[in-house]
């Protein structure tokens, strides 16, 4: 009020928020870049309209030939499958949470010396560069088709992503806790029992859940390039131009990653 | 008795935060740190833990050197010094009993603590000191779940379950409201004299400092600048520590404290010398 009053009337101070790029010529440079930038990239699209509006009645015809779904004639295949991609997985999911426990202590900045650090982050680095596609076709040439490609391509994945996420979490927790239960005179895995994994346990189930979820959807892609599971079946299904079946299975596929999704959910809820 | 010798702490960055301190703390003597942000105070008591490590100097417990010792030695030490926090530190999502059997982390085996298998002298004692504390019915409440005051008697059943000879304490009382502070300090101080600890107390507020502690060690840009009894912090000593302010409310305020009813009462007999025998009948109501 004070200093409301001390500002005599009509020469009150103009404000305005801060510009997020202080520099006004190179906040417009990077704007009219941008926009230009867009405008050739879209240019260089050649959408050829004709050839679009002659294939609207092929895909129609393409996606009415998966109507309706057939269950029945292939169901030993489909359940087969189905069952082998659940089983790559939980296999999956398991053993890279487990591989990925001790890469996260390594890889998290606030407990791990700075070599462990360096090393066990280019670890978890090198094991999420590839998408899971590459790894898979370059795994089923090392151990030939079938479902053990997939389950050791779902592990690497499984590894980057959980040790990544878990070794931030472990980087975020309150160094407070940390600090009293060092103070009581707790050895190592003791501190880490005590101080560390409580902080961080609702993560690792929530995120455990989470990269099931992933795995199963996974299983159904990287089954495609030869990696087994209930990606091959639906493969042979479109080779064979059983398109019914193909349906079949992605309705299955759709209902089982629903309910994953649900169910995670409620999981992650309970835990916290 | 804890003695510390020419202690120097130089962080990474430049910054001395403690300038060659030395101090003596007898057995049984409870002493609060006084001082501003940045004085040091929390540096100087996690040296004396080594949760932080001394750049020079000596901190001797009875007559150990507690500067060179190893891994194991050390946590050894640490069962033997019991720290209580600013932020009370308890561990949020496991119960108060496992916070409070977290105190003996250091004198059990690894599988026994994490299958939670204390022995049941363990277990006893933690009942009898919850019960002391006035918690006895929360056991399996999650340290969550608690109110602040509620939490740092958790936190003091903690440090006091590792049976140690002296006290750590951070700031106890500076996330609390002020009743629940006085009872904080106040069960701090009637538990050093029932177990015969020696206590260095970290905090910021003079007037509680002076009800609670029998010596006041004045820390200031890491050098100590008074170490008296209570009354002896005049206008002229809080200036020396914490800089030009006009101090006469916060001195005149300590002596009405002291004058006053019921509370400040006890407060007094507290202070002087042998507390009364508590009475748990009366901590129990308190939340």
């Amino acid at each position: 009020m004070a200093n409301a009053s001390a500002v005599p009337a009509g020469r009150s101070r103009r404000w305005r928020p801060p510009p997020l790029i202080h520099d006004a010529r190179l906040r417009w440079a990077l704007g009219l870049g941008a926009a230009l930038y867009l405008a050739l990239a879209l240019g260089t699209l050649e959408i050829n309209w004709a050839r679009v509006a002659e294939g609207i009645p092929r895909g129609w015809r393409f996606v009415m030939a998966f109507f309706p779904p057939d269950f029945v004639t292939r169901w030993g295949d489909i359940v087969e499958g189905m069952l082998e991609s659940i089983w790559m997985a939980v296999a999956a999911t398991a053993a890279g949470i487990a591989l990925s426990v001790p890469l996260a202590l390594g890889a998290a900045r606030n407990i791990a010396p700075r070599p462990v650090y360096y090393v066990c982050r280019s670890f978890v680095a090198l094991s999420r560069t590839f998408q899971e596609v590459i790894l898979a076709i370059f795994f089923v040439k090392l151990f030939g088709f079938g479902p053990f490609a997939g389950f050791i391509t779902l592990v690497v994945a499984t590894v980057g992503f959980y040790a990544k996420l878990l070794a931030e979490d472990i980087e975020d927790m309150d160094p407070g806790q940390a600090e009293a239960v060092r103070a009581t005179g707790a050895s190592w895995p003791q501190w880490l029992n005590y101080a560390v994994l409580p902080q961080v346990m609702p993560r690792m189930i929530g995120l455990a859940v989470y990269r099931l979820d992933i795995n199963f959807r996974e299983s159904a892609v990287i089954g495609i390039v030869g990696a087994g599971g209930i990606g091959a079946t639906l493969n042979t299904a479109f080779d064979r131009y059983e398109f019914d079946s193909a349906a079949a299975i992605l309705v299955l596929i759709i209902a089982i990653v629903m309910l994953a999704e649900y169910a995670s959910g409620h999981i992650r809820r309970w835990v916290q | 008795m804890l003695r510390i010798e020419g202690l120097v702490k130089r962080y990474p960055t430049g910054d001395v935060a403690l300038k060659g301190v030395n101090l003596t703390v007898p057995d049984g003597q409870v002493m609060a740190l006084i001082g501003p942000s940045g004085a040091g105070k929390s540096t100087l008591i996690r040296c004396v833990n080594r949760l932080v490590e001394p750049t020079d100097g000596k901190v001797l417990l009875g007559d150990r050197d507690l500067t060179g010792l190893g891994h194991g030695a050390l946590r050894r030490a640490r069962r033997r010094m019991g720290m209580i926090f600013q932020e009370y530190a308890l561990v949020e999502r496991l119960t108060v009993m496992e916070n409070v059997l977290s105190g003996r982390l250091g004198y059990v085996g690894f599988w026994r603590s994490w299958f939670r298998r204390f022995p049941q002298s363990d277990i006893d004692e933690a009942f009898r000191l919850l019960g002391r504390v006035g918690l006895d019915h929360m056991v399996d409440k999650r340290a969550d779940e608690l109110s602040g005051g509620q939490r740092q008697r958790v936190g003091i059943a903690r440090a006091l379950i590792q049976q140690p000879e002296l006290l750590l304490v951070d700031e106890p009382t500076a996330s609390l409201d002020p009743k629940t502070s006085r009872q904080i300090m106040r069960l701090i101080r009637e538990l050093c004299a029932e177990q015969g600890l020696a206590a260095i107390i970290n905090i910021h507020d003079v007037m509680l400092a002076q009800m609670f502690a029998e010596r006041i060690v004045g820390l200031q840009a890491g050098e100590i600048v008074y170490d008296g009894p209570p009354d002896g912090l005049t206008a002229e000593v809080l200036t020396r520590i914490y800089g030009e302010e006009d101090w006469s409310q916060t001195i005149r305020a300590a002596e009405e404290d002291e004058e006053g009813g019921e509370e400040e009462g006890n407060a007094r007999e507290a202070h002087r010398a042998a507390p009364p025998v508590p009475d748990p009948e009366r901590l129990a109501g308190m939340t």
